[in-house]
């Protein structure tokens, strides 16, 4: 029954969703309609979930004093702050419990919640991001090593789009007459994107709709289960 | 150890030297110019073609760690919206992606200052749950956004009067740096609605979603990248934050370049040493 | 914005901006410092706009405006408390109705429209009559577009060994998928150097102003 019945779920919720699409009209549309609004709201509470089990792991590594605990505490004061600060005065539109806090705005230049994100949250995210340009450059000078036909096919084709992308590229060939256009670093850069690499994308994107699409199928007749977890 | 000390210092070096080549044309514009691609100006032909007071979604679909690329995009793209007298919904599949729409109208407004929220601009802020949201969104918007952003519910709101499902929307506009994103768009706005569906996307995944600018029209056009949003400023004739950005970027792909060739350089040498 | 809570701000930015750029370097206190920063304010953030845009207007003020009206919200709401008890041991097991129920519509959804748009849509987009347009470059390139992408395909096929005169089409496949992942790797580049660009001129025009 434990098991049971949350399987029968998935393939009433999978089927519906599967003949709604074949018969658009009424009952199956409302139910399809309901089925959908209902799934937004769970969803919020699935966050929600993830959210706690975080809060609960920090709270876990800090009870434990594990190496570098501090550092999760300094985790979940950011947490406790810019949550607090969010449910209290809101955000830049929304009204919190104590209002818009129009006396603390005046003095931080925004609400809190935007202040943080705007100069700590903001200033991470981008940063973290960025740090990924020099591990490229490292990548590229140690790792893109030319070995075979296939790695050179890879390169020359690296090579083009990277020189086509750019100001610099277009400088290069712009010497080039009407009639050898084609050669012309952005148009050929152009013509690699729209052309053999859609084609090869169009590949992977055909095989793996038929992976989904096999991996669906038995998740709703029941094959898969692997999402119910252990047997409790 | 030393070769370990050796490899340590080779990637500081090369870190050090691209920052270098990086921060340089910052300081010392050169002034490169961009030529358009096909698919940026596919994409600035659906929001040129669309008919005046058209309503029209934008969807804010990434965080502050690709705004660099997607930002002078969604700048751009909405300043053509508004310059072409159409109605801007504005949400977000991602919730950080409120705030940079925020942000994008705070900027652009400033060269439309008769455009009113609520007449021409709407926030209907974040929703969860990617593609059935935008499921939802076909057979009945009000029920997915009982209210904007500011509280003011979805019946009174001047410019949604009358726009019930997705099939009232002119065009949808995905910018996005993942998932749910532009995929999401075009497997449920417009294969499901026949909305049509542009956007802009990180050049990292931009490869992979044009396979979607096909015969089907599946998507029209689709920026890719900080030079795509370039070519976007060129075309609608401004000089935005992408177009100054564009040197930097020149030099540094030359660099990338170099470090390529010096590698196999390297490489060959030490295989010609070994053969040896 | 006050003079000091602005310059504050600013301070507060460079000062993680320099932290997590410090582990170029190498690991240390700084960067796992931000590093964890940045994880409570990213789940915050999240829990903040969930219950302002989700909670909110879909569920609770719905339920408080009109209880009787929307008395059938209180399943979705029931189930979502279902998911929450996932935290108790013993009440473990109630949570696989609501994930049951969200899988079940995902799968639903999934195969419909990746069946739709993934496969019928891109094999249609692949049957075009190749000498349409007239120009050399997109007879060629329309050639190169369905000769890459039957032998793409074609690579995938796993059930059966290639070999002989049968592994041609998949070194062909293979031609092609090393051309996109050339280009692939040109658009990444482009995509990092873009977001490094992004914070240099964050450091010179806001905090040095030594741009403008």
């Amino acid at each position: 029954m434990k098991r049971n019945l949350p399987l029968i779920f998935a393939f009433l919720t999978g089927f519906l969703v599967v003949i709604s699409e074949f018969i658009p009209h009424r009952p199956f549309s409302l139910m399809i309609s309901t089925l959908q609004n209902w799934f937004l709201i769970i969803s919020g509470f699935a966050i929600l979930l993830g959210q706690i089990s975080l809060f609960q792991a920090n709270l876990a590594k800090i009870k434990q004093k594990e190496s570098g605990w501090y550092f999760y505490l300094a985790g979940l004061i950011s947490f406790m702050i810019m949550l607090l600060t969010g449910l209290l005065w809101g955000t830049q539109e929304y009204k919190g419990i104590l209002g818009h806090g129009t006396h603390l705005q005046s003095l931080v230049g925004s609400k809190p919640f935007d202040y943080l994100f705007d100069f700590a949250y903001m200033p991470l995210s981008a940063t973290m991001f960025s740090l990924l340009a020099f591990f490229i450059a490292s990548a590229a000078y140690r790792a893109f090593i030319i070995r075979s036909f296939e790695s050179n096919l890879l390169m020359i084709t690296a090579v083009i789009v990277i020189l086509g992308r750019t100001s610099f590229g277009s400088m290069l060939t712009s010497w080039l007459p009407e009639n050898l256009r084609f050669w012309h670093l952005p148009n050929l850069s152009d013509f690699i994107m729209e052309f053999p690499n859609s084609a090869a994308q169009r590949a992977i994107m055909i095989s793996a709709a038929l992976g989904i699409i096999g991996s669906s199928l038995r998740i709703i007749l029941g094959i898969e289960r692997s999402y119910l977890g252990g047997d409790k | 150890m030393s070769s370990n000390t050796h490899s340590q210092t080779e990637r500081h070096i090369v870190f050090l030297v691209l920052l270098v080549a990086v921060t340089l044309p910052l300081l010392f514009p050169i002034g490169w110019k961009t030529e358009v691609s096909g698919y940026a100006r596919m994409a600035w032909q659906l929001i040129d073609s669309t008919p005046d007071s058209s309503v029209v979604v934008f969807s804010f679909d990434y965080d502050p760690s690709t705004m660099t690329e997607l930002q002078p995009m969604a700048e751009a793209m909405l300043y053509h919206a508004f310059s072409r007298n159409q109605k801007v919904l504005a949400m977000a599949l991602w919730p950080q992606g409120v705030q940079m729409a925020d942000q994008a109208y705070a900027k652009v407004i400033k060269s439309f200052p008769d455009k009113k929220y609520g007449v021409d601009f709407v926030n209907m802020g974040y929703k969860i749950a990617g593609i059935v949201t935008i499921q939802s969104m076909g057979k009945n918007m009000p029920e997915v956004f009982p209210t904007d952003e500011r509280g003011t519910k979805y019946a009174d709101i001047p410019m949604l009067k009358n726009v019930k499902t997705l099939k009232d929307i002119a065009y949808a506009n995905s910018l996005s740096s993942g998932t749910p994103g532009i995929k999401e768009w075009v497997m449920a706005a417009h294969d499901a609605y026949g909305t049509p569906v542009t956007g802009g996307t990180t050049a990292v995944s931009a490869p992979g979603l044009l396979p979607y600018v096909n015969s089907q029209r599946q998507l029209n056009g689709l920026l890719g990248g900080l030079k795509a949003a370039s070519e976007y400023e060129n075309l609608i004739g401004q000089i935005g934050s992408a177009t100054v950005k564009m040197d930097a970027q020149s030099v540094a792909h030359l660099l990338i370049l170099v470090f390529i060739a010096i590698g196999n350089v390297k490489a060959f040498l030490v295989r010609k040493r070994s053969k040896a | 914005m006050s003079s000091f809570a602005g310059t504050f701000g600013l301070w507060m930015a460079v000062f993680f901006t320099f932290s997590i750029f410090s582990f170029l370097y190498k690991d240390n206190p700084f960067y796992k410092f931000a590093e964890q920063v940045f994880v409570g304010l990213s789940a915050a953030y999240w829990l903040v706009y969930l219950f302002y845009s989700i909670m909110l207007p879909n569920l609770f003020t719905k339920l408080l405006t009109d209880f009787k009206g929307n008395i059938i919200l209180l399943i979705p709401a029931a189930l979502g408390i279902m998911m929450l008890l996932r935290l108790i041991p013993k009440t473990q097991w109630l949570s696989r109705f609501p994930i049951a129920i969200m899988i079940g519509t995902s799968a639903g959804i999934n195969m419909v429209r990746y069946a739709k748009s993934d496969l019928l849509s891109q094999i249609s987009a692949t049957m075009i009559n190749p000498f349409a347009d007239g120009s050399a470059s997109s007879i060629v390139g329309n050639l190169l577009l369905i000769i890459g992408t039957i032998c793409g395909v074609y690579f995938f096929y796993f059930s059966k060994k290639q070999e002989g005169f049968s592994a041609v089409p998949s070194k062909i496949g293979i031609w092609f998928l090393m051309v996109s992942f050339g280009a692939s790797f040109g658009y990444t580049v482009m995509a990092r150097i873009s977001l490094l660009i992004g914070r240099l001129e964050f450091l010179l025009k806001d905090w040095l102003h030594v741009i403008k």
